[in-house]
């Protein structure tokens, strides 16, 4: 699914990603974790292509991405801000993203099972964080893609929205998707994620299973396996 | 699963319309719509006469158009950030989207100073007037200098993280090439009273996009008797039919070469 060698990439004399390298094999969730800074979102914006790495190469869907863009219609990403025109509305967005995708959606499922309905006239400006979230999340959504890459999912949801969304992604799952994870809710992460990969100072510090780092750390709760692991 | 073709240019027109339908939404278009039309009624109607409005608009288009061209690139480039980013994340060439999103701020500003003061124009009676080319060459310019400002402006917040040293680069550009530039030029041509300027003007005026464009609408308008002996090299230049039409070119160059840098600066830029 995605292939990222040796990846460099440096921001002024900040040296954020170093000889990066990652394999994902297609099916299930994998977590980007990562202690503030490490690298995570960089790494998703290079694999997006909204980064530009200053060495390395990656592959998505086992094509090399360089400076292509046609790739991304295989891609559905959740960005970290949900922060749309704010003269837009709701309905218009979402019909705006659709035509410039050109892919067949779904959206009206997503709009039902976010009670998006009485927001789809309103403009975006208006609009409260935690129900731009839930917009961000229909566009997200709505389009069959084999790879989702969410940023971030959980920002300003809800406790109720936040197990539909568990729940979409598990049932997207089940329909054999990947998923890239990156957040910092290490209970949301436990309950979807397969598989952890662990950024440390630019590089992959560690990738596994969430019971394969609770046995490397010798704890037994995840949150501390994290913290310990980000320590050492 | 069908592959279907994502055209760049067509992405880029749709960008465009977005752009365009967000920006004629926001109150600011119609402020700046309303300021012409209201510019434009006010001066027919005080002066009665449509030569006289014209060179009085020259004076206002002149100044104002640069600076909001300038002040609504750069505003609307920050605002959109988080915009741009989600389109980055769709499969969308770079250049359509900085592209389309430029040609839908300067064709909304262009749309708002054309129809605003257009109407008012065409209320009092343009087209049975001889002012028509005049005032056409005025719209012309005008929407030329929307474009050429709006591009540079671009360019700038492009490459500016930073918003308030993007804003202040770009009225500090505006201030340069409205007010400062002529003040050199005029300074130079004091200093160097007793060698033939004439060349050094034509090229000095080239290369200033305001100056280039007062001095092609003042010479139409056959004012050039008050500007001296340069006026008449100015008027044999000008006033030709390849005169004006490098003088186009050159508006051209102005508007091509930001737009150029703009979408390969794009190109290489992280978000």
């Amino acid at each position: 699914m995605i292939q990222v060698y040796n990846l460099h990439k440096k921001f002024g004399k900040n040296q954020v990603l170093s000889a990066l390298d990652l394999k994902i094999e297609g099916g299930g969730i994998f977590a980007v974790l990562g202690p503030n800074g490490s690298g995570k979102t960089t790494l998703i914006k290079s694999i997006l292509g909204m980064v530009v790495p200053n060495k390395g190469s990656i592959s998505v869907l086992n094509k090399p991405i360089k400076s292509g863009w046609k790739y991304r219609q295989k891609i559905n990403y959740l960005p970290q801000i949900a922060n749309f025109p704010g003269n837009l509305k709701v309905k218009e967005l979402i019909a705006m993203i659709k035509d410039l995708r050109q892919k067949p959606s779904e959206e009206d499922k997503l709009i039902a099972l976010f009670g998006l309905e009485p927001f789809m006239d309103k403009k975006l400006s208006t609009l409260s964080g935690g129900t731009k979230q839930k917009v961000n999340l229909v566009l997200t959504f709505m389009f069959n893609s084999p790879l989702i890459i969410l940023d971030e999912p959980t920002n300003g949801l809800d406790p109720a929205t936040h197990i539909k969304l568990k729940n979409l992604i598990k049932e997207e799952k089940a329909n054999g998707k990947t998923f890239l994870i990156t957040s910092h809710i290490m209970q949301f992460v436990e309950d979807v994620a397969d598989e952890i990969v662990f950024l440390l100072e630019g590089k992959i510090y560690f990738k596994g299973s969430i019971e394969a780092l609770k046995t490397k750390t010798e704890q037994t709760n995840f949150e501390h396996a994290i913290a310990a692991i980000s320590s050492n | 699963m069908p592959s279907r073709q994502y055209h760049p240019i067509k992405a880029m027109i749709k960008i465009l319309k977005y752009s365009f339908y967000d920006l004629m939404r926001s109150r600011w278009s119609y402020v700046y719509f309303l300021f012409y039309l209201l510019l434009g009624f006010v001066l027919l109607f005080l002066n009665n006469d449509l030569s006289k409005a014209v060179i009085t608009l020259m004076n206002v288009i002149i100044v104002l158009v640069p600076l909001i061209g300038t002040i609504f690139g750069v505003m609307y480039f920050y605002n959109s950030k988080e915009f741009t980013e989600l389109l980055l994340a769709q499969p969308i060439k770079r250049s359509s989207i900085f592209i389309g999103q430029y040609l839908g701020v300067a064709g909304s500003l262009s749309m708002s100073l054309v129809l605003g003061l257009g109407i008012p124009f065409v209320i009092y009676g343009l087209f049975e007037s001889n002012a028509i080319w005049d005032f056409s060459l005025l719209l012309i310019t005008g929407a030329f200098l929307t474009l050429i400002f709006t591009a540079l402006s671009f360019n700038i917040a492009l490459s500016n993280e930073n918003k308030i040293k993007g804003f202040g680069y770009a009225v500090l550009m505006w201030l340069f090439l409205a007010v400062i530039y002529d003040g050199l030029f005029l300074m130079s041509l004091i200093v160097f009273e007793q060698y033939p300027l004439d060349s050094f003007s034509l090229a000095a005026t080239m290369f200033n996009p305001i100056d280039l464009s007062r001095t092609l609408i003042l010479l139409k308008l056959d004012i050039s008797a008050l500007l001296g002996y340069t006026g008449a090299v100015f008027k044999q230049f000008f006033g030709t039919y390849i005169g004006v039409v490098i003088s186009f070119v050159m508006l051209g160059f102005w508007t091509l070469i930001p737009i150029l840098r703009l979408s390969f600066k794009a190109k290489r830029k992280d978000f």
